[in-house]
């Protein structure tokens, strides 16, 4: 008989393969490259750090849902994914307590108090990374390791004058140069030393410089990055929008010496950036699920970092330019949801 | 012109009123539920903060600070009394003259509005009477004359970036409570504990701006 064959269930009727854990296994292992490099640069400490900031997101997740009576999910990976980012933003010398602080504010906070994964606003890990930031900020800017047979700021010989990542002399090298009452002798060495860390780009792409756990390496990132949207994990909008906005308004505003000076190579292996347009920028809960929002999403991360390492009072920008979309990630999903087909082109939705 | 543009975006982005200055909770956390009324919520501070910033101004550079530009002190003078300028020091009636004059200005320009502009009148609504007596309103009038002492353009402009910051916060903030409101927030975080873990979460996401040097 016909009603045998026949399966009345509402959509969707097509599934795809993929699941919650496998893509979040997935990421994880797309971060593994950059670990190693993290841990071959700046030794064992970046192993244990990010193991401890690991089982300090799972604790907290298994914890909440055990004693909210929810399914346990800690090991459908997303806790992991949260401990890795979280210690991948952090300097190497920071003490272990403090990501341990991160863990638990991004995991409780950010993510369990929403009611878990899916309906977290914010990235999680970047929720912990704001709050360590905001508590303990001398820790969070100075505890910088200098990477295995390299310097901190990734040039040679600039050491002596400077102990700071690559974006903070460019930072402090600008002030100098654009204070009307500097010397003429500090302008000078303050552009000799941009001069120098202009140079050590290659450093910066291959990771011997200092910085975070896990932005140490632009290749390493690439690796893990590609290997994502190949296996169509992650989109390819958002972080080409992101790195080429980045490179465009680097360029623009980006320099030491005014206005379309900036060193685009420069403006974009430094700092965060790859490990935020790939890893951060793409998460697929608390980023806009439009192709055209994502392309938003992307310009609107590079303008603000930009801005923040230009204007602002912290030298990177990337991790708070991507909260800041987070934010504004429900107003841009309204606002480019594709057309319903057959509704009217004029007609705003009431319900929108 | 760059001042002025310093003082709105520090009033948008750095000391925003709801995110680091904490001011004006009350209709960010009560009104921030729909987008539809944030927007409406949004554009009635921004109306009442700008007219607040002129008229707050006016009242405490002529009638209640110390001075040769004191009303009172010019009529005495006129009338013949060798009071000095310092000793017309009303400046501890600053609340309560703010309060006072900011309440009735906006119920007389609410009056005027529901007679010749009643299309305004509607949009902006239940909003206009609920913002009037905000702390937002008499903060801005506050930093503009005591703690900033502003020029007037500089007030007005301050008082306009205010409003605006606040309904960027606004719209942010139902635009996060709108998507949540199908989630599975527990038991005890639903409605205003999580709707301040938002708030305290976008205040730490504006961190990012702290420092801002132009």
């Amino acid at each position: 008989m016909a009603e045998n064959k026949l399966i009345v269930s509402s959509s969707p009727h097509l599934r795809g393969k993929d699941s919650t854990p496998k893509i979040m296994w997935n990421v994880v292992l797309a971060l593994l490259p950059a670990w190693a490099f993290g841990i071959y640069f700046y030794g064992p400490r970046a192993l244990w750090l990010t193991l401890i900031a690991v089982v300090a997101a799972i604790a907290t997740e298994a914890a909440i849902q055990a004693i909210r009576k929810v399914p346990v999910t800690v090991f459908d990976g997303s806790a992991v994914i949260t401990g890795i980012l979280l210690a991948f933003n952090v300097p190497p010398g920071v003490p272990w307590w403090l990501v341990v602080v991160g863990s638990v504010i991004g995991i409780g906070i950010g993510k369990q108090a929403f009611g878990g994964l899916g309906y977290n606003p914010l990235n999680p890990a970047l929720v912990g990374r704001a709050f360590v930031m905001a508590s303990w900020p001398v820790a969070m800017t100075t505890k910088w390791i200098a990477p295995r047979g390299g310097s901190l700021s990734g040039a040679v010989g600039l050491d002596a004058v400077t102990s700071a990542t690559p974006l903070t002399v460019l930072k402090l090298s600008r002030s100098k140069i654009l204070d009307p009452e500097s010397a003429e002798q500090a302008v000078q060495e303050a552009r000799q030393a941009v001069e120098l860390v202009y140079n050590a780009w290659p450093n910066m792409f291959f990771g011997k410089i200092g910085g975070c756990i896990g932005e140490v390496s632009a290749v390493a990132i690439l690796i893990g990055g590609l290997y994502l949207l190949i296996r169509g994990f992650a989109d390819w909008r958002t972080p080409l929008s992101y790195i080429g906005g980045v490179a465009l308004f680097g360029w623009i505003f980006g320099g030491v010496e005014g206005v379309f000076t900036g060193h685009v190579l420069f403006q974009i292996f430094a700092g965060g950036l790859f490990l935020g347009a790939f890893f951060m920028a793409t998460d697929m809960v608390t980023t806009p699920v439009t192709k055209k929002g994502r392309w938003i999403f992307g310009i609107g991360c590079a303008i603000l970092t930009v801005f923040i390492r230009r204007w602002g009072g912290y030298p990177e920008g990337v991790s708070y330019s991507i909260l800041l979309m987070n934010i504004f990630t429900p107003i841009i999903d309204r606002h480019t949801k594709p057309r319903i087909f057959g509704t009217s082109r004029k007609k705003k939705g009431g319900n929108g | 012109m760059a001042n002025l543009l310093v003082i709105a975006i520090g009033a948008i982005l750095i000391n925003n009123f709801v995110l680091s200055r904490f001011l004006g909770l009350c209709p960010f956390v009560g009104v921030s539920k729909k987008t539809e009324t944030a927007i409406g919520m949004g554009m009635a501070v921004i109306f009442v903060m700008t007219l607040a910033s002129a008229v707050t101004w006016v009242i405490w550079t002529y009638f209640l600070s110390p001075g040769t530009s004191n009303i009172f002190w010019i009529i005495a003078n006129a009338l013949g009394s060798d009071t000095p300028a310092a000793a017309f020091d009303l400046r501890y009636l600053e609340t309560i003259a703010f309060i006072l004059v900011i309440a009735s200005l906006v119920q007389f320009v609410e009056l005027v509005l529901q007679k010749t502009s009643p299309a305004l009148y509607e949009a902006l609504g239940i909003f206009l009477p609920l913002i009037t007596t905000n702390c937002a309103i008499l903060g801005v009038a506050e930093l503009n004359t005591m703690s900033l002492g502003y020029s007037f353009l500089e007030a007005l402009v301050h008082g306009i970036a205010a409003g605006l910051g606040f309904t960027l916060a606004l719209l942010m903030m139902s635009g996060i409570r709108e998507k949540l409101e199908f989630a599975p927030v527990p038991k005890l975080m639903k409605g205003l504990p999580i709707a301040f873990i938002i708030s305290g979460l976008m205040s730490m996401a504006f961190l990012g701006f702290s420092g801002l040097k132009f």
